[in-house]
């Protein structure tokens, strides 16, 4: 996939997959470590450790289990080709932890991309979700938690059409200051 | 510069306009599995999302759903309208959603070229 959001969007789709209630994601962007990673924790059903092992695999995986295809096989490619790698944590009953780590001046890592789209999706797609997100760049921060917005918003649903233009423009606003108040790269 | 505090006061605006409805409105569904990404789902639902603003349609709900198993037929958009058959649209565009939505959504006409199941509920 040519953006990392769209490949964000796909884990937390994952997580949602495994019946997660509640999803942590962090962008941790250190410019001076030269790392981007992406995380995502989630408390759906969990793997086995066996099960674990082959879900970068295109071939075991698509069969044996349905909630993973070809996603992590991708996730994993791209970090590869990047000086970087794809961790996997899991525990049955408790959730899995996704972390994706990328050198971040790597002429082969794709664009963050459009993030303000992925999460207005994520948000919106999933009203029943704990979604709780952060997204560092050096010392600059930005996050957004699904239950402070459900809390002012208290019933009102996402998808009214002054509260989505509020939450795009929102979302846009407060990504670009993270990077001095500049459009991210090919947004 | 919008801030939590616009939400609060929008929040008021709204709730004070819309009482007692939500209730039987008409359901918009995206396919967001590796396939329907990879597709251009979220630019789908992107344009979803903009019509319903700028029509200002108050009764419609957006959810997202993984795969279905029709990966070669994505972006997949299913329609469900009260008392109507649950109609799905495949290989949706961007460009296909303002159509989709004006007459299938707020007109209740379907979209018979871009459809490609018809679930009766």
């Amino acid at each position: 996939m040519r953006e990392l959001s769209l490949h964000i969007l796909d884990l937390v789709q994952n997580a949602v997959e495994a019946e997660a209630t509640k999803v942590m994601l962090e962008v941790v962007e250190d410019l001076s470590a030269d790392t981007l990673i992406i995380r995502v924790r989630d408390n759906g059903r969990g793997m086995e450790k066996q099960e674990c092992s082959k879900v970068v695999d295109p071939f075991h995986t698509s069969r044996t289990t349905r909630r993973i295809g070809l996603g992590l096989p991708l996730i994993q490619m791209s970090t590869q080709r990047c000086e970087g790698h794809l961790k996997i944590e899991s525990e049955m009953g408790k959730g899995t932890l996704i972390e994706a780590l990328y050198r971040h001046s790597h002429w082969d890592r794709p664009p963050l991309g459009n993030m303000a789209d992925t999460l207005q999706t994520i948000l919106v797609g999933n009203p029943m979700l704990d979604f709780h997100y952060l997204h560092r760049v050096d010392e600059r921060s930005f996050s957004i938690a699904a239950s402070e917005i459900n809390e002012i918003l208290g019933g009102v649903p996402l998808t009214q059409p002054e509260i989505l233009q509020w939450l795009q423009g929102y979302l846009k606003e407060n990504l670009a200051i993270l990077y001095g108040g500049v459009e991210n790269e090919e947004s | 510069m919008k801030s939590l505090e616009d939400l609060k006061r929008l929040q008021q605006q709204v709730k004070a306009k819309t009482s007692l409805r939500h209730a039987a409105g008409t359901q918009v569904i995206v396919g967001m599995g590796t396939c329907g990404i990879a597709a251009g789902a979220r630019e789908v639902m992107s344009a979803i999302l903009n019509e319903i603003a700028k029509r200002n349609l108050e009764d419609v709900t957006v959810r997202q759903t993984g795969c279905i198993g029709m990966c070669e037929k994505e972006v997949l958009v299913d329609v469900v309208r009260v008392g109507q058959p649950r109609i799905t649209y495949g290989r949706v565009t961007a460009e296909n959603v303002p159509t989709i939505v004006a007459e299938h959504v707020v007109n209740g006409r379907i979209v018979e070229e871009l459809v490609v199941a018809k679930i009766e509920e």
